[in-house]
């Protein structure tokens, strides 16, 4: 979806501003690090994949989605993604308090505190096999299709109908395209390198190229 | 829901404090209904605070400047190279290194949202995720890493690395000059996080001893 989380090219977001890394503390409020060990623990659950959670950030309004801080989108999208798995109702959420009791096969899934650290070093690949053969290779030149799709994808706005060349196949990955849609199929995921003049024209700076990964189903070839 | 009611008696100035209400009252709603367990978000957050965190790249690096063969390695197969010192898991399960040299320097973004290698960086900075750097390193690189400091001379390649995949990138920094035969240990003590991510260069052995002194 071409949504407020699709960044690259935007103007008029400001400077970096960087803090200083000696001294940047991993969490700004005690608030923060519940809601990013709330996300990761309810994943757990098994309701939901890591791209149906991203596509839960990205289906705020863009300005909502600009206004917040990182942590503020993660809460939107924990709470969204609760409510409309069933998980919790939408008035148990505005209470704070329960009305019925959680569904069993949840609860068999709740992460503990022993299964912590396996579980997070187990982590979850995204490779995922498939029967095509791959439509290109390093050197091809190939152009990312000019589509629009409403759903989730991970083909970023400004490299949309622009030319690039393969970098390196990756082998077969999880298409996020259908994965927010909760369907999981393999496809060929290569490295593609565009030069800085032909996503941004003739004034862009020489000597400079940005890398997107970029699956099969997202380009076409370029001649 | 609840949130909504509130943004709009509040418009755009929801005092960070609801914000935490607001959270609190979903961890309670969530422990009541035996969803989470507590102590699993606490063994989260100090995962994170404590164990998984930029130390872990550093060591990446300084074994890479240190040794031709584990150099090698991540070139050809990054993940098990990584895999081989320890680290492996949750956002580092597909790793590629991208090496500076004297002729190209490398930085990663992620443009769409905030993917980072946490195995071996751990959680993002603020900066890493918010809108202005991810709008603009992809169109203006010099100009976002002069914003760190760095002046990348005009004749050097800079490739930027948009992480829109599982794919998690790891930036090698250039070694610095000056820091021939020390160990290991001692090289691992000039890597930064911001380094491997590629808007800064390595610390300098100069710069490394006026921090301690």
């Amino acid at each position: 979806m071409n949504g407020g989380h699709d960044l690259g090219g935007m103007h008029g977001l400001g400077p970096v501003n960087p803090e200083p890394e000696a001294t940047e503390p991993f969490f700004h409020a005690e608030w923060e690090r519940r809601v990013l060990a709330m996300t990761l623990a309810t994943g757990f659950l098994g309701q939901w994949n890591i791209d149906i959670s991203r596509h839960a950030r990205e289906r705020q309004h863009p300005a909502e989605y600009l206004k917040n801080t990182y942590y503020e989108n993660w809460m939107a999208g924990l709470e969204k993604l609760l409510v409309e798995k069933g998980i919790v109702t939408a008035e148990e959420l505005a209470t704070g308090k329960a009305s019925g009791k959680a569904d069993p096969a949840l609860l068999a899934k709740v992460l503990t505190a022993e299964n912590v650290p396996a579980t997070l070093a187990k982590g979850g690949p995204a490779e995922m096999a498939t029967e095509a053969k791959p439509r290109f290779a390093a050197g091809d030149a190939v152009r990312v299709r000019n589509f629009h799709p409403r759903g989730h994808t991970r083909a970023p706005r400004y490299v949309r109908g622009h030319v690039g060349v393969i970098h390196e196949h990756y082998g077969s990955h999880i298409l996020p395209d259908r994965s927010a849609m909760g369907d999981k199929i393999g496809v060929h995921l290569y490295s593609v390198r565009f030069e800085g003049e032909e996503i941004w024209g003739p004034d862009a700076p020489s000597r400079e190229a940005i890398y997107v990964d970029l699956w099969d189903d997202y380009l076409e070839p370029a001649r | 829901m609840a949130h909504d009611h509130h943004d709009h008696d509040h418009e755009h100035t929801e005092p960070p404090h609801d914000l935490a209400l607001r959270v609190k009252a979903l961890e309670s709603l969530l422990v009541e209904k035996q969803l989470v367990d507590p102590a699993a978000l606490d063994a989260l957050i100090e995962t994170y605070e404590t164990k998984v965190g930029p130390r872990n790249g550093a060591k990446v690096v300084a074994k890479a400047w240190s040794d031709p063969d584990f150099m090698e390695h991540l070139r050809r197969d990054a993940t098990d190279a990584i895999a081989n010192l320890g680290y492996t898991g949750r956002q580092g399960e597909h790793m590629v290194a991208v090496e500076n040299t004297p002729d190209t320097h490398n930085v990663v973004v992620c443009t769409l949202c905030s993917c980072y290698p946490w195995t071996v960086l751990g959680l993002p900075p603020v900066w890493y995720k918010s809108a202005p750097y991810r709008s603009r390193v992809v169109m203006d690189p010099r100009g976002v890493l002069a914003e760190f400091g760095t002046e990348l001379p005009d004749e050097k390649a800079v490739r930027v690395w948009d992480s829109t995949s599982e794919i998690r990138y790891l930036v090698i920094p250039e070694r610095p000059e000056g820091t021939d035969g020390w160990t290991e240990e001692q090289l691992e003590s000039l890597v930064t996080r911001n380094s491997m991510i590629g808007v800064e260069p390595a610390k300098s052995p100069n710069a490394a001893n006026e921090a301690a002194e």
